[in-house]
């Protein structure tokens, strides 16, 4: 008896180091790395915190598709763009601080509903392969977002100030800055514990968010979504209309996506107007991985352990890197390589852990039949 | 008769598909609380006429139907299945439709789940955003379930279910609407245990007791006699007999249903054919195959001879086929003719002339959108080279169409193939037939050794004695030893030499064709798990 819990408790512990193998291995990185790049725990504290309140939200966004049975939404891309055309019309307006972030807010909302609109069509003729199709409908959309911001800005939507407009009179330059509102969400309420500033705002604001999505997974829609997400055609067969069901996830991922990309670019305080929005899309995908989601499940505490793990690795490794080698290219090098890299291995490490569960049921069938024999 | 108007009336119904007649002059009425069954071999009509009946898209785009369907005295024309919901007709399809992720409770009122009251965001923007109401739903639910008579946690998820409980949550969804007039079970039975099928039709009697109607179709005519108030019978697209239970008896139906006598079941009486030698011997097989566990089966199988496996569902006699050839993982020793096969490499088996008829023909089995030449040829093609010309001293090698086309033929020939020649998409053909092409595939690579898995389910009584001929003349003619596993014991006493009983993954006995029906049934119901 004493020996078959023992052996039970053996299981239970392999069982959790295999379903949590993604983040555990970004640990043991992080465990090395910190001490070689030499940060205090100060430091490291400080940009967490902040990088949580710059992110979290972005990632929040990657919620719903996922329940709903899209994947990791890559065309989260599109709210990012949505986002920063209203951050350029509002610096442009010159609305600064917080009123100047709410309004940016609003203007994001119907941009980023247009292009939910048309991403989640798109996605509806191509069911099965969301990612794929998400991941190229943004490229294409990032070629209408340059036509939009490089020539219709100017001499279509009016740009009254050269500051932010590119010398030759049309198109917006290649940084905005958005220093009248760098920050104001953050520092408003913000509060010092130890040394390390916390954004109180920004932390309410994505708690709120946190409740609204446990809140909406418990409505009509949030369980028609997840019934979508397990099977589509069981879930239309009981009339549930699956196209708008999986448009509208679409939409709120996108529209969310543009009010996280406002929050983040108010703590950057500059928006690279041509490159923001191009990596935004993997860096968070990246980071949900990272926290031990996978392409059909993923939690709020996936989101708020993986920007921990990943923003962790992301600072330490550069300096980790320089460390080693005494070339600091080497470190931007190591950044790039592994929010790649960690995509590509979280995707094929829940691979093989979904045939891993299959060969040990197999296994543990064998050890009750040995068992039997004796 | 009394000015009474019956539930349901369908007055002289007929469709075609394209020019193809399949249902003509069908028509049929049926009162509150009564229970009909519908009975017809494979392709005379009945699923058509459910459709029909049931407003299935298919129906509508392909040209509509002719006649009048009456509910309640009124003329219906149901445009989608939720026209047929809402008044008041459900369905519990074969297929499963069940959320995997979904507890029982939330699968019975998927789509209706009862929601709180509205708040202003579910007034602003749709009644979607109200949200559930936990407490109504594990409600409801468990009282839809006590209506069907079993035992099933609310909060069981689907994914864990055997598949009788998926079936019996299915019919639970049915009972839950309240507006529930007409119920359609389309084989419920098949894929139950004979425990559960018991459940199962007295929970049918306690709807017709309640005033529901039910329309009952089934091929176990056992089942029909025991709980139906009047038979309908069809036969290629035609009623062919209507009448009341009490005054038929099998023999009555299953000659109705086929438009000939069928002879009586004679027992294989070849003495225990073949050599005494063993061609296979297994050893502490296990297979993980869900649902179908096999755990430490030893079995020798003798050459020459044909083998029954036989027990209830979900005992593990599928597991023993698909373990050893390869599809679900599997360990344990096998040993055909003196040389061991590895497990979990299908190509090994094949290779060493193992041949396999998987009970999934639709997954496993065919091609389905390739023609009926590929599906034969392809395997034997794949595997052995056959139906190739070398070209160019065999640097090339072509594929040989004549040699397939005459292969084709033969078998369409040999098993009476039902289709429109050779080149017909396997897709398009009905299940009898397309478990014929699975046969014939498998005769085509020429095994020495061939496991059947589930020959006859779901086809009629016609195709599976001819399916059960063609499978002995191969076996005596070719001399392949073939190992035939199937739910219905008698088919494997008409078939088999000795027929082993699997019961809870082991096998619990083996014993010759011609042993009593108790002694086998005592055997499957030994170590039921």
């Amino acid at each position: 008896m004493k020996k078959q819990s023992q052996a039970s408790g053996a299981g239970a512990v392999a069982r959790f180091l295999r379903q949590n193998s993604v983040p555990l291995m970004f640990i043991i990185i992080c465990a090395v790395l910190i001490p070689i790049s030499g940060f205090s725990a100060g430091y490291l504290i400080n940009e967490i915190v902040t990088r949580m309140g710059r992110n979290i939200f972005l990632i929040l966004s990657l919620l719903i598709p996922i329940t709903a049975g899209m994947g990791l939404n890559f065309g989260m891309t599109l709210g990012a763009m949505a986002g920063e055309i209203a951050l350029i019309l509002v610096s442009d307006w010159q609305i600064w601080g917080i009123p100047g972030i709410v309004l940016a807010m609003i203007v994001s909302i119907p941009i980023s509903v247009g292009l939910g609109l048309l991403c989640g069509k798109i996605l509806n003729m191509a069911k099965g392969r969301e990612m794929v199709t998400s991941y190229i409908t943004s490229f294409f959309i990032g070629g209408v977002y340059m036509l939009v911001v490089l020539y219709m800005m100017g001499p279509i939507i009016p740009i009254a100030h050269s500051s932010i407009k590119l010398p030759r009179g049309y198109g917006i330059r290649n940084t905005v800055s958005l220093l009248s509102m760098r920050q104001s969400l953050d520092n408003l309420l913000a509060i010092r514990v130890l040394g390390v500033k916390i954004p109180t705002l920004t932390f309410l604001i994505i708690g709120l968010m946190c409740l609204g999505i446990v809140w909406f997974g418990k409505t009509k829609l949030g369980q028609d979504m997840r019934a979508v997400g397990q099977d589509i055609q069981v879930a239309r067969d009981a009339g549930i209309d699956v196209e708008r069901t999986r448009l509208i996830s679409i939409i709120i991922s996108t529209v969310l996506a543009g009010f996280g990309m406002i929050i983040y670019l108010q703590n950057m305080g500059n928006l690279s107007t041509y490159s923001s929005h191009t990596q935004i899309g993997m860096f968070c995908i990246a980071a949900l991985l990272v926290g031990g989601a996978s392409v059909e499940k993923a939690s709020i505490g996936n989101v708020f352990l993986g920007v921990i793990l990943f923003h962790l690795m992301f600072i330490v490794a550069p300096q980790a890197g320089a460390k080693i080698t005494g070339d600091s290219m080497i470190g931007e090098y190591f950044r790039v390589f592994a929010s790649y890299g960690v995509i590509t291995i979280a995707l094929i490490m829940y691979e093989t852990r979904k045939r891993k569960a299959k060969l040990m049921a197999g296994r543990q069938l064998q050890l009750a039949q040995s068992e039997d024999v004796k | 008769m009394s000015n009474r108007v019956p539930l349901l009336q369908m007055k002289s119904i007929s469709k075609d598909f394209f020019g193809n007649q399949v249902l003509s002059d069908i028509s049929l009425t049926l009162d509150a609380g009564e229970v009909l069954g519908l009975v017809g071999e494979n392709g005379a009509g009945k699923s058509t006429l459910m459709k029909i009946l049931f407003g299935m898209d298919v129906i509508a785009q392909t040209g509509g139907y002719g006649g009048d369907i009456l509910i309640g005295g009124e003329k219906v024309v149901f445009d989608s299945p939720f026209a047929a919901l809402e008044a008041g007709i459900g369905m519990v399809h074969q297929e499963f439709s069940l959320i995997p992720g979904f507890t029982a409770a939330e699968n019975i009122l998927l789509n209706r789940e009862p929601t709180n009251r509205q708040s202003v965001l579910s007034q602003v923007f749709s009644d979607r955003l109200s949200t559930l109401d936990r407490k109504k739903m594990d409600e409801t639910a468990a009282r839809a379930i006590e209506m069907v008579g079993v035992d099933i946690s609310g909060s069981m998820l689907s994914s864990d279910m055997p598949i009788g409980i998926k079936q019996f949550t299915e019919i639970a969804r049915e009972l839950s609407k309240e507006q529930l007039k007409l119920l359609i079970l389309d084989e419920p039975t098949a894929v139950l245990t004979e425990q559960e099928a018991e459940t199962l039709l007295s929970s049918v009697r306690n709807m017709a007791a309640r005033g529901i109607a039910v329309i009952f179709i089934t091929h176990r005519l056992q089942e029909i006699l025991d709980i139906c108030d009047k038979v309908v019978v069809m036969r290629d697209g035609h009623v062919v007999k209507e009448v009341a239970a009490g005054e038929a008896t099998i023999p009555d139906l299953a000659r109705w249903m086929v438009g000939r006598t069928v002879e009586s079941v004679q027992h294989q009486d070849r003495a225990t054919a073949g050599s005494a030698r063993t061609v296979m011997s297994i050893r502490n097989l296990w297979v993980d195959m869900p649902g179908e566990v096999v755990r430490n089966v030893s079995l020798d199988v003798r050459e020459g001879e044909i083998l029954g496996i036989g027990g209830l569902a979900g005992q593990g006699k599928l597991g023993i086929p698909n373990g050893i050839m390869g599809l679900y993982p599997a360990g344990g020793q096998v040993n055909f003719d003196g040389r061991d096969i590895p497990l979990n490499e299908p190509r090994k088996c094949l290779d060493a002339q193992l041949a396999f008829v998987s009970e999934d023909r639709r997954g496993v089995g065919l091609l389905l959108d390739e023609s009926l030449e590929w599906n034969i040829a392809f395997p034997a093609m794949q595997i052995h080279d056959k139906f190739l010309k070398p070209l160019l001293g065999g640097l090339i090698k072509w594929r040989d169409d004549r040699a397939i086309k005459e292969v084709t033929l033969k078998y369409i020939d040999q098993l009476q193939i039902k289709c429109t020649g050779p080149r017909q998409k396997a897709r398009e053909l009905s299940g009898g037939n397309q478990q014929k092409v699975c046969l014939s595939k498998a005769f085509a690579l020429e095994p020495k050794f061939l496991f059947v898995s589930e020959p006859t389910r779901g086809i009629d009584i016609g195709a599976k004695a001819l399916v059960l001929d063609a499978l002995k003349k191969f076996n005596r003619e070719s001399g392949v030893t073939v190992v035939m596993i199937s739910s219905e014991l008698e088919e494997l006493r008409q078939t088999c030499d000795r027929i082993a009983i699997i019961s809870g993954g082991k096998v619990a006995g083996i014993l010759p064709a011609a042993a009593s029906s108790e002694e086998f049934g005592l055997l499957m119901v030994e170590q039921v798990r």
